[in-house]
């Protein structure tokens, strides 16, 4: 704990942490001082000069080194002629701030004239009019008329588009750098920077394309003027008039905490629709950040021409049809569920299954819940509270694509002196900050991990790290892979010293999903199938939330060869077009519910726009079909099914609803009256929510795996080890994860398109490429297991040159690595 | 008397390095290298009263002082940007002396225990850049800086770095991050680059003429130098003279030499018979000093050194001493100067960037005569408004020209604006 110092501001005794600003220390006594340049979560640099203030330090007696007293006995104070900024000022002991005596005043109003001299002054048509630190400030500190000519304004450009998400208003700028210094320093994306000097001083991207981040949206939420605003808003509402819903970003298994901004429109017939997705601070999970995924792509899909909708008798009439399918079935019956459903909705599909005798599966191809659910983060864990001392295990993840949050956090954790080891076959983002990078090749991805505590340094910083956190995903790996890497990683822990195992904050093994509620569903004890195609045969298939004829063409055969196939989506896919049954699901967006997040943090969302006529929340659904086969389950409230959760799932329990509700004072201090500190970020008034705990009294060892709904996976096919050589003419494909992906949620994002087809197609080294006679952008045919698929070839230099890298999502089912060939496409005959 | 930095005048070839040590070149080097202690140098640089020459004036052995010893490699940087409207002394020097000079920094390097020091010249100094890189090589060649200096321990190796034309990189802190390849604006302070200076690391930063005076210090000692100038002001100056005198140029005087000897006698006074009106004593960066017929004689026999011309509403900085006669209005002088910061103005901090082009905007219309009496009084508004606010001092040196010029030349402003 840091020395507390002792000053006053206006008057007003403060005691704040030596190293603490004067302006952060004002804010924490409710004291505003006007900032531009400074956020709270950036290093000051003093630029703007909006936060001036009178600063009085106490003389000290060279002598005795006591401060010197005035007659009354007070200690005698020296102000300095100049005022003095107070985002760059420490505290010291016996200090005294002026933030609002005249000369202060003065001062702040003087910087709020020049700034204005170079604004537009077009707040009526500008988006951030209503949330606008300028205007806000103008208001409260600034002068109340110009004495500016309007006719000498600088111009300057006023619709640049720095990439195709962000617009810059070169007129707008006032050049404060928070977004320079974002992408810099939080973001570790250098893509912006200042070009010109001056009044001619103008943000520029220097990256092609523009502004090639996927933070990028951030930086409208700090700039403290209308320069930057995203594609998808600007021009789009006025703030002042959208209502706003709290949520959790359902895109990665991160759960970052968000805000729907919402207004009722005549094109959505008076109903309401949902405006911009905006951070909402939760401090343990996002901080006041969200990426450009979640931004654009994170409720556009609810929105998406493809929804699925019945009427009401139809809907009856589906909902009957799907219970006669099913009771028939009973014990013949597979349910198959994505991790895209809510903890209320995998309880209720649980009790669906044990009580109907059939089996549930989680569907997914990355394994290992039986050992995340065990070793995962303990409650009071904080990713933003690693630091010296600590070590983070990054392991086959590329957590820049996969989970960018928890790329910014642990970049973060680096920065504070915790050591980053990661782990992959290939190069990451992540490598940069890391402080180890450890290279294998696929296939050893489990040997690696098992080796890692027999290496000098690394072995070192894992046996003596007061905290362990790993972090483990499917880059090139499959369900077994992904098991068998789980089980090394918890192996790790087990070696360790009781002291660092046993279940203690911050400690923790972290499965990198590709959903936002896998870890929920795992808690519960869902498990994924190891051979869904041989379990699909002749079953009465209920599928939800997922897609697995998109996924993989031999499992459409499969399911062409079930029984029946009862499917439950918000959006139509492949799987919905070849179902018997189709049912509508409501969009999260449009209902309540909790995610499980990779943390194990369960997080509350709240309905933001109605359910679409005709929708309904999948619990609802599930209880519906549940009643109609006679059992009887809970589907009024997802308050009442979580009620249910609570009494029955013993890792949920203690958790309520209200609970999940409470909020504990957060730093910094962001929200509507604070625009002009933290940005337009939602504050968070809607819950923090709460992790999970490991069940009490033992320890991750001997703690017991949860009664599954199923019996261990059939055998494994998938290659290991000394398998995962190439040879001739082979190529080894394994499948990766870009963040853009063209997966059901993400495919309806249309300012996304572009950014979704640069990852369409195959990653090889430029010498392979050349090998096969194909360059960049060329089409090539890749055989896998006899059938041959068509694909862009993409170059990726740090590759290795025997492997092809297929994104998962973009058509060409690579469950597991497999062994490939590759070969050009000729060119079509001229006609 | 014998010149002390200008030397070249007083010895044709100095620029050769022959000719530089058959005239005691390196002399001065060598004496500290293999005889003196880097403390000790510091400590007779200290004696000297040397002064840095760039402007501020700030006492260069204390500023040494204040590299902490606990932290490694320091480094030595000379501010070879020399951009301040009406200096030009730093050009005569590396043309004529360089080898004096560059026996200067590698005398700096070697007190404060830099092995690596890095000459920061101003990009349209590109043909002296080469010359310096030349001596350079032709002094690594002979011994005069590399490794084992007169068999010695000591390694001091310099580089040159190119401007690219900005005023701002004159700003040391600036310059520091110009030299590290990022933007050139200046670095908020503390940390002050004696602690962090380039990359990080505690940083002498000097000015040319100050270091063109050390192998003269070392050689002769801090007492022979202070046999010149005054007792505050010791050493020699060397005075830019411009504008409107007869001759214009470099006069390398004692410190405390009265401004009359300057323009009159040196200078040869003002030409077509006109009156002396203002002086600018600091170049662009200077209050404007009014002389007329009630203080011509105070301002005249005043000594330029850093005590006496504040005592006339201005400063000696780098002494860059522009004469202006009766011919030519202030307000012309001004817009002149804010459309100089203006240009130079790296829009870093708000007052800077904003105030410069409201000046700007201002300055023009009111010498253009398209402004009322409310303007002049706005002007000045403004520019008290930039001042003190600023994140460096060249923000606060734009201003000091127009305020002092609407305050001792009011009737220059009544004309233009026409009293309205």
């Amino acid at each position: 704990m840091a020395k507390l110092i002792n000053l006053k501001i206006n008057g007003k005794p403060v005691s704040v942490p030596e190293g603490t600003m004067v302006v952060d220390a004002a804010k924490k006594a409710g004291i505003d001082i006007p900032v531009f340049c400074y956020h709270p979560k950036m290093e000051p640099v003093a630029m703007c000069r909006q936060c001036l203030v009178e600063i009085g330090r106490p003389v000290i007696d060279r002598a005795t080194g006591q401060p010197v007293l005035e007659e009354n006995g007070q200690p005698k104070l020296q102000f300095g002629p100049k005022l003095e900024t107070s985002c760059s000022t420490p505290v010291s002991e016996g200090m005294v701030v002026i933030t609002d005596s005249e000369k202060a005043r003065a001062g702040q109003r003087e910087i709020l004239e020049l700034l204005l001299t170079s604004h537009p002054l077009d707040c009526p048509v500008c988006d951030k009019g209503g949330e606008c630190p300028l205007q806000n400030l103008t208001m409260k500190f600034g002068p109340k008329e110009s004495r500016f000519l309007y006719d000498e304004k600088h111009h300057a450009e006023k619709h640049f588009p720095l990439g195709d998400l962000i617009f810059l208003d070169r007129e707008r700028c006032i050049q404060c750098a928070r977004c320079v210094r974002f992408q810099s320093d939080i973001a570790g994306e250098p893509v912006l920077g200042f070009s010109q000097r001056g009044r001619h001083t103008e943000i520029v991207t220097y990256s092609d394309p523009g502004f090639d981040s996927v933070f990028s949206g951030n930086t409208t939420d700090i700039c403290p003027v209308g320069a930057l605003t995203t594609a998808d808003f600007r021009f789009g509402a006025r703030p002042w008039e959208l209502k706003s819903s709290a949520s959790i970003c359902s895109q990665c298994p991160v759960g970052c905490n968000v805000t729907f901004n919402v207004r009722r429109e005549v094109k959505a017939g008076g109903g309401y629709v949902i405006k911009r997705a905006m951070p909402r601070q939760n401090e343990q999970v996002n901080e006041i950040w969200m990426c450009d995924k979640g931004r654009f792509a994170g409720y556009q899909y609810t929105e998406a021409d493809s929804r699925l909708k019945l009427d009401s008798p139809e809907l009856d009439q589906a909902l009957s049809q799907a219970a006669v399918k099913l009771a028939e079935s009973a014990s013949q019956a597979v349910f198959l569920a994505g991790g895209r459903l809510s903890n209320e909705d995998f309880y209720t599909l649980k009790q669906f299954a044990t009580r109907l005798g059939a089996k549930a599966y989680l569907y997914t191809r990355h394994g290992g819940g039986e050992y995340t659910t065990r070793y995962g983060l303990a409650p009071g864990s904080n990713l933003g509270n690693l630091g010296k001392g600590d070590t983070v295990l990054v392991v086959a993840s590329d957590l820049y694509h996969e989970a960018p949050l928890w790329y910014l956090r642990l970049k973060a954790a680096a920065k504070r002196g915790a050591t980053l080891i990661v782990a992959n076959a290939r190069a990451t983002k992540l490598d940069e900050f890391a402080t180890f990078v450890i290279r294998y090749s696929y296939g050893d991805e489990v040997e690696t991990v098992k080796s890692l505590s027999s290496k000098e340094k690394v072995g070192e910083a894992i046996k003596n790290t007061h905290h362990l956190v790993i972090f483990y995903g499917a880059d090139g790996l499959g369900l077994t892979g992904t098991t068998a890497l789980a089980q090394a990683c918890a192996d790790l822990f087990t070696s360790l010293p009781v002291s660092q195992t046993a279940p203690k904050a911050n400690n923790g093994l972290i499965g990198v999903w590709s959903t936002p509620n896998q870890q929920g569903a795992l808690e519960m004890g869902f498990a994924p199938c190891a051979d869904l195609a041989a379990e699909l045969k002749d079953k009465t298939v209920y599928i939800l939330a997922a897609d697995p004829a998109g996924d993989d063409p031999t499992l459409a055969e499969a399911l062409k060869g079930a029984k029946a196939v009862i499917a439950q989506d918000i959006l139509e896919t492949e799987t919905t077009r070849l179902a018997n049954i189709v049912l509508p699901a409501a969009a999260y967006t449009e209902r309540e519910g909790t995610f499980t997040s990779g943390e194990r943090r369960v997080q509350r969302f709240y309905p933001a726009v109605p359910a679409r006529p005709g929708t309904k929340a999948d619990f609802a659904l599930i209880a519906e079909l549940a009643k109609r086969c006679g059992i009887d389950l809970e589907g009024r409230s997802a308050l009442l099914v979580m009620n249910q959760i609570v009494a029955n799932e013993p890792a949920f329990s203690g958790i309520t609803y209200a609970k999940l509700a409470e909020v504990t004072e957060q730093w910094p201090i962001i929200g509507r009256s604070d625009l002009f500190y933290g940005g337009t970020g939602y504050e968070n008034k809607q819950g923090l929510g709460v992790t999970l705990s490991l069940t009490p009294g033992v320890s991750p060892q001997g703690r017991d795996k949860q009664a599954t709904l199923l019996s261990p996976s059939p055998a494994a096919k998938e290659m290991r080890g000394e398998g995962l050589r190439p040879k001739e003419d082979e190529l080894l494909a394994v499948p990766i994860t870009k963040l853009y992906d063209n997966g059901t949620t993400v495919a309806p994002a249309k300012l996304l398109a572009a950014h979704i087809a640069r990852f369409d197609g195959v990653f090889v080294n430029p010498a392979t490429a050349k090998k096969y006679g194909l360059e960049n952008g060329s089409q090539a045919r890749v055989s896998l297991n006899g059938v041959t698929y068509s694909a862009s070839v993409l170059l990726d230099e740090s590759i290795s040159t025997g492997v092809v890298l297929i994104p998962r999502s973009f058509g060409i089912p690579l469950a597991e690595p497999a062994f490939v060939l590759l070969t050009a496409l000729e060119p079509a005959q001229e006609a | 008397m014998a010149y002390l930095l200008l030397r070249h005048r007083d010895i044709p070839g100095l620029e050769n390095i022959e000719i530089y040590k058959q005239n005691g070149g390196f002399r001065a080097l060598e004496k500290a290298v293999t005889t003196l202690q880097p403390k000790q140098v510091v400590e007779e640089v200290k004696a000297s009263g040397l002064r840095g020459r760039g402007g501020a004036g700030f006492p260069t052995g204390v500023k040494w002082s204040f590299l902490p010893d606990t932290i490694w490699p320091h480094y030595v940087v000379c501010n070879a940007d020399e951009s301040e409207p009406g200096t030009f002394k730093d050009r005569e020097i590396m043309e004529g002396n360089p080898y004096q000079f560059l026996e200067g920094v590698a005398l700096a390097c070697y007190a404060v225990g830099a092995a690596e020091g890095y000459i920061y010249i101003r990009g349209e100094y590109y043909p002296i850049a080469k010359q310096i890189e030349a001596c350079i090589a032709e002094m690594e060649k002979q011994g005069y800086l590399g490794d084992s200096l007169f068999g010695t321990q000591t390694s001091i190796r310099l580089k040159v770095h190119l401007g690219a034309g900005a005023y701002i990189c004159g700003e040391e802190t600036a310059l520091l991050e110009s030299l590290e390849g990022k933007r050139g604006q200046p670095r908020l302070r503390p940390p002050f680059p004696a602690v962090v200076g380039l990359y990080g690391k505690p940083t002498v930063i000097n000015n040319v003429e100050t270091l063109t005076n050390l192998p003269f210090i070392v050689e002769h000692g801090a007492a022979a130098f202070r046999e010149f100038g005054t007792e505050k002001s010791p050493g020699v100056k060397i005075f830019s003279l411009s504008g409107n005198v007869e001759r214009p140029g470099n006069y390398e005087l004692p410190l405390g030499t009265p401004f009359r000897e300057l323009i009159f006698t040196h200078g040869g006074g003002i030409p077509n018979g006109r009156k002396l009106r203002a002086i600018m004593p600091a170049g662009a960066s200077s209050s404007i000093i009014r002389v007329d017929d009630s203080n011509f004689d105070r301002v005249m026999d005043t000594p330029m050194d850093y005590e006496s011309v504040p005592s006339l509403g201005s400063m000696l900085g780098s002494a860059s001493v522009i004469v202006i006669d009766d011919a030519h209005p202030i307000d012309w002088v001004i817009k002149k100067t804010i459309d100089f910061f203006q240009h130079e103005s790296c829009g870093k901090c708000t007052p800077c960037r904003d105030g410069n082009y409201w000046m700007k905007h201002l300055t023009t219309r009111i010498h253009a005569g398209k402004a009322i009496a409310a303007d002049v009084k706005l002007l000045d508004n403004v520019a008290a408004q930039v001042y003190g606010k600023c994140l460096c001092a060249l923000g606060d040196f734009s201003t000091m020209a127009v305020r002092s010029a609407i305050e001792r030349f009011p009737e220059d402003f009544e004309k233009v604006t026409g009293n309205s």
